[in-house]
């Protein structure tokens, strides 16, 4: 693709979004690690979160490519209002059911749009999306498994997880707010866009989540929180990022 | 007197240390174990490489790949129940002894042809 001026603003929206999204989620996800609820998931959950810290930094590396700064004072110089992450990956950890639920609807969207990015006319993208996509798949088939078992589960597995898909979804639809440059990105083959990776999605998750035994909430009940693409974040955000910056901002220069 | 530990873990449970730590496992409280094998590459052996607590198969993959797959390429897992393994006996070891006296029965040359096979290939190039 060209990379004219306009087309290299939609570019670095799109990864900026994407990489924010992986770095907090995958930070988030890295809290349950020493506490998980048994030995083998701790590993499985904890090894995930490093995964979406691997993808952020490679994500953070094509935008300083683009011209943007390097990827540590992108991940760790910012404050909140700078950051293009969903609402969904900023809530706090809570319970596992939370933690399982969100990664399950946030993993399965992930899959979907990589795997639409193994096409795209920004080539180095589309060499990235090639490479995560084995990762993803594993991420889809952790989250699926995980909320068959609960759903189909206890009384009580079965009542948490319904009560964290209800209180997920409206977040997790958030996931989808459109771009400003979605017209481009579109029109430029850089990907589908945002719209046909929801269609996507509902279509992947709602025969796992019917086989689990849970609803999705009525639609009459959908509004999409959106924002934080746009750097509307709640106050979950920065404690976040103090706590991840800490000793980063001890001595921001120092060779690791 | 609750059991104080050096790993937050074992602190956090709040254990009754008065009480026998002999109890009953409840249903869901333990699940059963999985033996785990990998294959580092399509027609090789699948080796065992640990062990994993899970309560069925295809939650004992899901772990297995990330206890043992995380580090170092495999291609394929294989989990089966522990309780499915049917073992011998150590009381029956003897019936190993004069294995090591049998060297003509080993196929070492076979399994070095790949590397015999690779340096060939390199001295024909």
């Amino acid at each position: 693709m060209n990379m004219n001026e306009q087309n290299t603003l939609a570019v670095k929206e799109l990864l900026y979004k994407m990489a924010d999204d992986l770095l907090i989620l995958g930070h988030r996800n890295s809290e349950w690690t020493g506490i998980g609820p048994m030995l083998e998931e701790d590993i499985s959950f904890s090894s995930m979160a490093q995964d979406k810290l691997g993808q952020a930094l490679a994500l953070y590396q094509l935008l300083n490519n683009l011209g943007e700064a390097d990827p540590d004072t992108v991940a760790f110089t910012r404050n909140d209002l700078q950051f293009h992450n969903s609402e969904l990956v900023e809530y706090p950890i809570g319970e596992y059911d939370f933690s399982l639920m969100r990664h399950f609807l946030f993993d399965n969207a992930e899959l979907l749009r990589y795997t639409m990015l193994m096409d795209s006319s920004y080539e180095p993208l589309a060499k990235l999306a090639r490479k995560f996509r084995g990762e993803l798949k594993y991420h889809k088939f952790h989250g699926d498994t995980f909320v068959m078992q609960l759903g189909k589960g206890t009384e009580e597995s079965k009542s948490r997880m319904q009560s964290s898909l209800d209180f997920c979804w409206n977040l997790a639809l958030g996931v989808f707010e459109p771009s400003p440059y979605e017209d481009t990105l579109i029109k430029e083959g850089v990907w589908q866009g945002e719209e046909a990776l929801k269609a996507q999605w509902m279509e992947a998750i709602a025969p796992v989540i019917e086989a689990a035994g849970l609803t999705i909430p009525d639609e009459n009940t959908w509004k999409p929180v959106y924002g934080g693409r746009g750097g509307k974040h709640t106050e979950n955000l920065q404690p976040l990022l103090d706590e991840m910056t800490e000793v980063f901002r001890v001595d921001p220069g120092a060779e690791w | 007197m609750i059991i104080k530990s050096l790993d937050p873990r074992i602190s956090r449970a709040e254990l009754d240390g008065d009480a026998s730590m002999e109890k009953e496992l409840q249903p869901l409280e333990h699940f059963e174990t999985y033996e785990v094998f990998h294959q580092k590459k399509r027609g090789q052996h699948h080796t065992h490489v640990g062990t994993v607590h899970a309560p069925n198969p295809e939650m004992a993959l899901l772990f297995g790949k990330e206890q043992y797959g995380r580090r170092g390429m495999s291609v394929n897992i294989w989990v089966a129940r522990t309780g499915d393994i049917f073992a011998s006996d150590y009381d029956d070891s003897d019936i190993f002894t004069t294995t090591p006296e049998k060297q003509y029965r080993e196929a070492t040359p076979y399994k070095v042809m790949d590397k015999i096979n690779e340096y060939k290939a390199k001295q024909g190039s």
